[in-house]
């Protein structure tokens, strides 16, 4: 079977310019209860890879640069 | 490196007491049997990470059941809990737990999490149950994980975080041996060889599919996708009373609490679109549901958190906790409805269901030493059958099964497992990513819930659970025949479907199971609509028996504490009568 995949836009946003992933700080990545963020390859900076979010906090409370937000998912905002 | 890539590998490690799940009865546990014993090893396996994982991940807003010398007592406080579950409890759990809760808020004190005192340095507890005082805010309450991974690091803990569990070993003489895991970022196997284990798994959360239809915005934290309640049923533990569901109310669409039990102590209360209030008593119990889920229906809903009618410097007291505290995005979500508790009432719901000790009774079975029917395996939280739990009693049976374990592993050796039941289940879990082709474990988990909510959610009927049972067998034909996870991350949700399914199937054979209505909503049978005392004045247990779904009667132990007969039914006069 075919698989596609679909557009989602995703609940947690991070500031390029203040996130220090690219100098290997993991905090949001390591915190985050569902494991949906991720580093990326190209940019060096953290990014949400799964839309699979509780909307629950810790990435953006303990972001030590305040570069992580957490919106509320578009279907329940 | 593509995300997420699978990698072959499986490795072996020993411990004398392995605790299974880092939210809060996990932590607790792991500390008690260290102390208990420092030279013996403890580690503590986490699917997410301990900093920030389980229900009380941003923290929570008060302790919903403290016995407080002063304010409660232990028999009053089992009294109020064997009520609100229509009888069905064994008292000396509950007792045992109302006994030890005290000392545990004071260590608690002690770690630096602070509770609410008075200006005479008194804890100020809050009355929201019907007949007791129990509730303690928590103005510092974000602070409870931090206070706690403190405590497990300077104990030295061993911490494997990202680690699923997924089967339990034992022994061909029943005893438990250890446990299987997988690396949810890498997909590599993980062995643990262990004297005792202990499961504080939580709720399972990620049962019924919100109303919002985001799969992950469930009431708990949706990570808890009942795991342990599926392990422990593979494993032949016995499981109590599983047609008790979890039902709560909560804010509409974010689906959180809304909550009264903070907001209700200072004058908000449940009111419908009247304004009226319409039921006595906000402490949840099956029957204060069923009456929220009939004004829900009835033309007076919906249902709202009224507090516009408190003073401004209150409404920003209980703001202050709300928006800070348990589930802080509650604020940025009012905010985004313009919603302003100054001049709107917060507009509620009633959660999809669940399994959940810590707020109703259904869960692993277990006795006042928070032993499981298999030896040497335990069970404390929201996944184990004392009722009504919260917070305080995860940490309070923690605590009960972390020492317990320490003296079953002192007093055992390692139990010897058949080392093919780790290649079969290296085999089952890898299963998925094995096939080039077939459905994601999105659309399996989507489906599977999809029909949780269309047969199963109460009222139960037994024609729609029927129908249920069948559709979730095909449905589960296709996630053991057809699932695929591309990646470790995908891996770790398709093994977490397969956990949901199996409490699918439990919740469907308990419920048919009890041929009665009890527990309010929780189990409200249209086939059998009384409460049946002389048939089904009895525990439920349900368990594998010979690789078969199988559900006996269980007699109450005999009351520690005596209820009266004209206390029986305090719980059941829960709406509020028109002629007052």
């Amino acid at each position: 079977m075919p698989l596609a995949s679909y557009q989602t836009s995703v609940p947690v946003v991070v500031d390029d310019a203040k996130c220090i992933a690219d100098k290997g700080c993991t905090v949001c990545v390591d915190v985050c209860p569902l494991d949906v963020l991720r580093i990326s390859d190209m940019s060096g900076k953290a990014y949400m890879a799964y839309d699979e979010c509780w909307y629950c906090m810790p990435c953006e409370a303990d972001c030590p640069t305040g570069a992580v937000t957490v919106n509320i998912p578009y279907l329940l905002r | 490196m593509a995300l997420d890539q699978i990698v072959d590998g499986l490795s072996e490690v020993s411990c004398d007491v392995l605790v299974i799940g880092g939210g809060t009865a996990g932590p607790m546990a792991a500390l008690k049997a260290k102390l208990k014993n420092p030279k013996a090893n403890v580690v503590l396996l986490e699917k997410a990470n301990v900093k920030r994982s389980g229900a009380i991940s941003m923290g929570m807003d008060g302790l919903n059941n403290a016995v407080i010398p002063g304010y409660a007592t232990p028999e009053q406080y089992t009294k109020e809990i064997t009520i609100a579950n229509d009888g069905i409890v064994d008292q000396k759990a509950v007792y045992k737990y109302a006994q030890n809760c005290y000392k545990i808020i004071e260590e608690l004190d002690s770690f630096g999490i602070r509770f609410l005192k008075n200006e005479n340095g008194d804890y100020a507890v809050k009355k929201v149950h019907h007949i007791g005082t129990y509730v303690l805010p928590m103005p510092n309450g974000e602070t409870v994980k931090k206070a706690l991974y403190r405590q497990l690091r300077r104990a030295r803990i061993l911490i494997s975080n990202r680690y699923m569990a997924t089967r339990l070993l034992k022994s061909s003489d029943g005893r438990i041996a250890g446990a299987i895991s997988v690396n949810t970022r890498t997909a590599e196997i993980l062995v643990i060889k262990a004297k005792a284990v202990i499961l504080c798994m939580g709720a399972a959360g990620r049962l019924g599919l919100p109303t919002s239809g985001y799969m992950f915005g469930t009431y708990e934290n949706a990570a808890n996708s009942g795991d342990g309640y599926a392990m422990a049923y593979h494993a032949g533990a016995a499981l109590a009373n599983l047609e008790c569901y979890q039902i709560n109310p909560l804010i509409k669409d974010y689906n959180g609490p809304a909550c009264a039990y903070v907001a209700g102590p200072f004058g908000a209360f449940t009111a419908n679109n009247e304004g009226s209030r319409f039921i006595e008593c906000d402490y949840w119990s099956g029957q204060m549901m069923l009456e929220f889920y009939n004004e829900l229906l009835s033309g007076k809903g919906p249902v709202f958190l009224q507090l516009k009618h408190l003073h401004p410097d209150t409404i920003s007291e209980i703001e202050s906790t709300l928006h800070k505290v348990e589930r802080p995005t509650r604020g940025l979500f009012q905010q985004g409805r313009g919603v302003d508790y100054r001049n709107e009432s917060i507009e509620m719901h009633i959660s999809e269901i669940g399994f959940c000790s810590g707020h109703s009774a259904s869960g692993v079975f277990v006795d006042d030493n928070a032993r499981t029917t298999v030896p040497g395996l335990y069970a404390a939280g929201d996944m184990a059958s004392v009722p009504h739990n919260y917070m305080l009693g995860a940490f309070t049976n923690g605590s009960v099964a972390g020492i317990d374990a320490m003296e079953f592993a002192d007093s055992h050796d390692f139990a010897e497992f058949d080392a093919a039941d780790v290649a079969n289940e290296r085999d089952r879990v890898l299963a998925p990513t094995k096939r080039e082709d077939g459905i994601p474990p999105n659309q399996v988990e989507y489906k599977t819930r999809r029909l949780v909510n269309d047969y199963l959610q109460p009222p139960k009927v037994t024609r729609k659970y029927e129908l249920g049972m069948r559709r979730l067998a095909e449905t589960r034909e296709d996630m053991q025949e057809h699932m695929i996870a591309r990646n470790a991350h995908e891996l770790l949700r398709a093994l977490e479907v397969q956990s949901i399914m199996d409490c699918a199937d439990m919740a469907v054979h308990a419920s048919l199971y009890r041929e009665e209505s009890r527990w309010g909503l929780y189990h409200w049978r249209t086939d059998f609509p009384e409460k049946d005392n002389e048939n089904w004045f009895c525990h439920t247990l349900l368990s594998k028996q010979n690789g078969k779904m199988t559900s006996e009667k269980r007699a109450v132990e005999p009351y520690v504490v005596p209820i009266a007969d004209d206390e029986k039914d305090l719980y059941d006069k829960q709406r509020i009568r028109a002629t007052a």
